[in-house]
């Protein structure tokens, strides 16, 4: 019973999709209620159980924990299992989804399809992070792609055709590409048992290709073509301009699981496969990742400084924010990877708040052009603190979790290359920026707009919703252990572990 | 010739006496009265002889003087072909006899033709080969005109008998200079001249071969012929094309380079994987600009066969079975497609525009659920089995050392998912227009809902056509 717990919560949300699906007719008001009520309760059932797994994790133990393993087609597994890199990962989506459907109360449109769009999503977002087989990895992973795809479309904003598309297109091509690499892995390691490719020595031996010289052969390679897929997903400099657009259309619960969790998929990728199964490819590309993350993180705050759309500010904000992340994973040392992964979980639920924040005066305004607000503290005394709140904490405030996973990273960062560390902490700065600057045009100032006078404050359910995104945001921020306590012991491994794959040169290198 | 010969030929000889004999009756009986009991029978019948073929004893029987070969491989690609056949079948009567269109000839051209191709797929030599083939390809070039007072499906089968009479002089061409260098016309003696070294002229006939069967699967640069007939033809027809003659017309290569010229798979791999990468290319950007779905399906077809072409160009036993394991998927796939492109209509009559699946998800939700499934299978996004098809043929194009063929593959893919993706934009965040009516009979909606719910309940282990198709590799390639 035990064993098969991940694959309860994974698979809980489509049964419950499912049975939408199938059992509930029609379009009337009971109708719509049902739907949510049955989606509101699946997702908080697949939290509850989800709390019981983190229960019973034993972070001391590195191993995969839960491990389910039954054979499949072509000798591939279905394969289960969680390590103290991915399980915050899971308890991160389990407890943003009920959140997410709650947010959703009010959409009244196709509302039986949205709620099975979310919940199929939360099905392949949980495998993604759960999965221990290459191929199981890729389906979920890039099944995802096929319900963001219709929320955006559907749901979505005025520009919803070319965001969706470009959303689509532009992960897809990223995907295939580890497709190709994945198939490469199999053949050269013969299992896809993600365990077993984890332990597995992928060939390092520089070899020629068309008369380029490829540094850490084999492992470059593939370490190139998963990038591809990761980068895109993350998003990275240059290859983040599917980003802004699709949030800028996406539904606000479609922005919400968005930027809070489906990003993570490629820092987790990122932890699973590149840094453990390719040290010395790693290695070879660390220091130009590294200072695409630099670039990220001043650039996009530049351009997050220049916008005049809400969403789009705090997409672009995201970009900068996931640059810390990236950064801190090639530090590859403990600091590093412990703020990357910190810095992960702490994002998810600072920037799916203010996404919600965003929809709030969306709900009630219909535009998320910023020069539409202005005094909305004289209206919504409330809304501004909840604001004033994840803005700060966007900022990274000391007493937020923003603060210790920057914090984190750029200690990590530090010890790699100063340089790219004295970079990225203007960024901190230019941060501080963009946030307060949004915050003062849309909340302080005269309330001129004549729109706007009659605005009201947040009711009970929205207050109901940010209560648990505050305390979390709260707790980790002054009690940061809670997070590292779980995955010390698993980032140790990692960490050492690719230290002792590196080539005695190639490590002296990366030190300098 | 012993009574062993014959009874390893009888489905065949069962068909093709079954549609001689129904041929009697119907031009007996008044006209076209009995069309309905034809189809139906003849589906049946295809059913049952795919039950037989499949059920039917293991094992490899060359029979008259090593013209006919019946092994695993024949027979996995035969139950294909018959199940496939029979499903347009049925799933075409509805749309026949709305139309006015359901003539008696139309099911007995179609057992015909899949005589034909049960012929194709069972060559052990050149003679049975072009045998089969011209059968299958005569009965095809009058079902393509079967709607004779239309001047598009006129066209449509004149235009598919001139360039299929041009590809049949290209493959006796080819299959002449093959005797004529080989002193065979027998597959396993080809096989044995090829062994020490090929014969320049021995080369020029597989390649003029190659470009004849390559056009039957309509692998590009020979596919010309396909998005005119598919659009011309009556769209049951359309359907059928997609399906069974491709199956039959894939085996058919695998046969050939393998059982004639496996010897020397460096002289037709790389013809092979060339004719995949223009198909799939082709296939990914020419659909991009269509506006008819049977075109649209025309050119996902190329795309699709190469793909398929994949698994044999790199001549390996594995890759055989990623190609029988496509064809298969493939074939599922189309049908279900074709069972909604029959479907759709405006004031009774048929329309294939792309433009006529506007919010058509608002009208019919489930059966634009349904060909939403389908339409991501197609363009291979996984859950669906779809991707299956395509992971394993790039899974063969990697583990024979063809990386290339694999990127080539991976990145067509995504184009073609563009196209795919266009029809679930119409049919869920389209323009606010009046979308076509989607009227069904209970086969086709059977269809619809059964390949789809296939399409991802398949997931969990492919029906356990695996190891048939891993059986019938084997048996193909030693």
């Amino acid at each position: 019973m035990e064993n098969q717990l991940l694959s309860i919560i994974t698979f809980l949300p489509l049964v419950a999709a499912i049975i939408l699906a199938l059992f509930m007719r029609g379009d009337d008001a009971a109708a719509r209620q049902g739907a949510k009520w049955l989606a509101l309760f699946t997702t908080s059932a697949t939290f509850v159980i989800s709390l019981f797994i983190l229960l019973r994790f034993d972070p001391s133990n590195t191993g995969f924990q839960f491990v389910e393993d039954r054979t499949w087609i072509m000798g591939l597994s279905y394969k289960m299992g969680v390590d103290g890199i991915s399980i915050l990962f899971v308890m991160l989506t389990t407890f943003l989804m009920p959140i997410t459907i709650y947010s959703c109360w009010g959409v009244e449109t196709r509302v039986k399809e949205y709620m099975i769009a979310f919940l199929v999503l939360e099905t392949l977002m949980l495998g993604v992070f759960c999965a221990l087989d290459l191929v199981l990895f890729y389906i979920f992973f890039e099944a995802g792609l096929i319900p963001m795809f219709l929320i955006i479309g559907i749901w979505g904003g005025k520009e919803r055709i070319y965001a969706a598309f470009k959303f689509f297109l532009y992960t897809f091509l990223g995907s295939v590409l580890m497709l190709v690499a994945m198939i490469a892995m199999y053949f050269d390691a013969g299992t896809t048992d993600i365990v077993d490719l984890l332990v597995h020595d992928f060939g390092s031996e520089a070899f020629s290709l068309l008369g380029f010289q490829v540094v850490g052969g084999l492992q470059t390679m593939l370490f190139l073509a998963f990038f591809a897929s990761f980068a895109v997903k993350m998003p990275m400099w240059p290859v983040h301009t599917w980003l802004p657009d699709a949030h800028v259309q996406a539904p606000t619960a479609g922005s919400v699981v968005l930027a809070a969790i489906l990003l993570k998929m490629g820092g987790y990728g990122f932890l699973r496969f590149s840094l453990p199964m390719f040290p010395v490819g790693s290695d070879v590309m660390a220091p130009l990742v590294l200072w695409m993350s630099a670039i990220a993180i001043v650039y996009t705050s530049l351009v997050a400084l220049a916008q005049t759309d809400m969403k789009k500010l705090i997409a672009y904000s995201s970009v900068a924010h996931m640059g810390f992340v990236t950064m801190g994973i090639f530090a590859a040392n403990q600091q590093g990877v412990d703020g990357a992964i910190f810095q992960m979980i702490s994002h998810g639920f600072i920037s799916g708040a203010l996404f919600l924040c965003v929809g709030v005066i969306y709900d009630r305004m219909h535009t998320r052009e910023i020069d539409a607000y202005g005094g909305l503290v004289n209206r919504m005394p409330a809304y501004a603190l909840v604001f004033m709140f994840f803005t700060m904490a966007n900022v990274g405030l000391p007493g937020t979790s923003g603060f210790v996973g920057e914090f984190l990273t750029l200690v990590g960062i530090f010890q790699v290359n100063t340089w790219v560390a004295a970079v990225a902490t203007t960024g901190v700065i230019l941060s501080a920026a963009y946030a307060l600057w949004l915050y003062r045009r849309v909340v302080f100032g005269d309330l001129i707009k004549e729109a706007l006078k009659s605005v009201t404050d947040m009711d009970r359910r929205e207050k109901l919703i940010f209560a648990p995104l505050i305390a979390m945001t709260l707790i980790l921020g002054v009690y940061p252990s809670l997070v590292t306590d779980i995955i010390g012991p698993s980032v140790t491994a990692l960490v050492s572990e690719y230290n002792a794959a590196l080539p005695v040169d190639g490590a002296a290198l990366a030190v300098n | 010739m012993t009574s062993a010969d014959f009874q390893t030929l009888l489905p065949e000889i069962v068909l093709a006496g079954y549609a001689m004999a129904a041929l009697m009756a119907g031009v007996y009986t008044t006209k076209d009265k009995l069309a309905p009991t034809l189809v139906w029978a003849t589906s049946g019948l295809l059913v049952a002889l795919a039950l037989y073929i499949g059920l039917g004893g293991g094992g490899e029987r060359v029979v008259f003087n090593g013209l006919f070969v019946d092994d695993p491989f024949a027979r996995f690609a035969k139950v294909t072909i018959l199940l496939s056949a029979a499903a347009v079948l049925t799933m075409s009567q509805d749309y026949m006899a709305r139309r006015d269109l359901l003539r008696f000839e139309y099911p007995i051209l179609i057992a015909l033709a899949v005589v034909g191709m049960m012929v194709m797929v069972s060559a052990a030599d050149l003679m049975t080969l072009y045998m089969g083939l011209e059968l299958q390809s005569l009965s095809l070039y009058v079902i393509a005109s079967l709607r004779r007072d239309s001047a598009r499906s006129s066209e449509a089968g004149l235009k598919y008998f001139v360039l299929g009479a041009l590809s049949s002089g290209l493959l006796l061409y080819g299959a002449s200079l093959t005797y004529g260098y080989a002193g065979t016309t027998q597959f396993a003696g080809i096989l044995t001249t090829v062994q020490d070294g090929v014969p320049l002229g021995l080369l020029f006939g597989l390649v003029f071969m190659l470009a004849g069967l390559a056009f039957k699967v309509s692998a590009a640069p020979f596919h010309m012929w396909t998005p005119d007939v598919y659009e011309g033809s009556p769209t049951p027809v359309t359907a059928f094309f997609a399906t069974a003659p491709k199956v039959a017309a894939m085996a058919l290569i695998a046969r050939l380079v393998h059982d004639a010229f496996g010897g020397v798979p460096d002289q037709w791999g790389q013809v092979l994987a060339g004719l995949a990468v223009a198909s799939m290319a082709l296939g990914a950007v020419a659909a991009i600009g269509q506006k008819d779905i049977k075109r649209l399906m025309a050119y996902s077809s190329i795309a699709h066969m190469g793909y398929a072409l994949i698994g044999v160009a790199v001549g390996t036993a594995f890759g055989i079975q990623a190609t029988l394991i496509y064809m298969v998927i493939y074939v599922t796939m189309n049908i279900g497609t074709f069972a909604f492109i029959l479907s759709l209509e405006r004031n009774g009559r048929p329309v294939s525009d792309i433009a006529s699946l506007h919010q058509f998800a608002k009208v019919e939700p489930l059966k634009a659920l349904a060909m939403l499934v389908l339409l991501f299978s197609l363009a291979g996004v996984p859950p669906m089995l779809g991707f299956f098809g395509k992971f394993y043929v790039l899974k063969a194009a990697v583990d024979a050392g063809m990386v290339w063929l694999a990127v080539v593959g991976a990145v067509a893919s995504v184009i073609g998912a563009f196209y795919y993706l266009r029809l679930v934009y119409f049919m869920y965040f389209g323009a606010d227009q009046e979308p076509a009516e989607s009227r069904m009979a209970p086969v086709q909606w059977v269809m619809l809902m059964a390949v789809a719910a296939i399409m991802v309940v398949g997931v969990i282990n492919l029906f356990g056509i695996e190891p048939a198709a891993a059986i019938a590799a084997e048996a193909l390639v030693r």
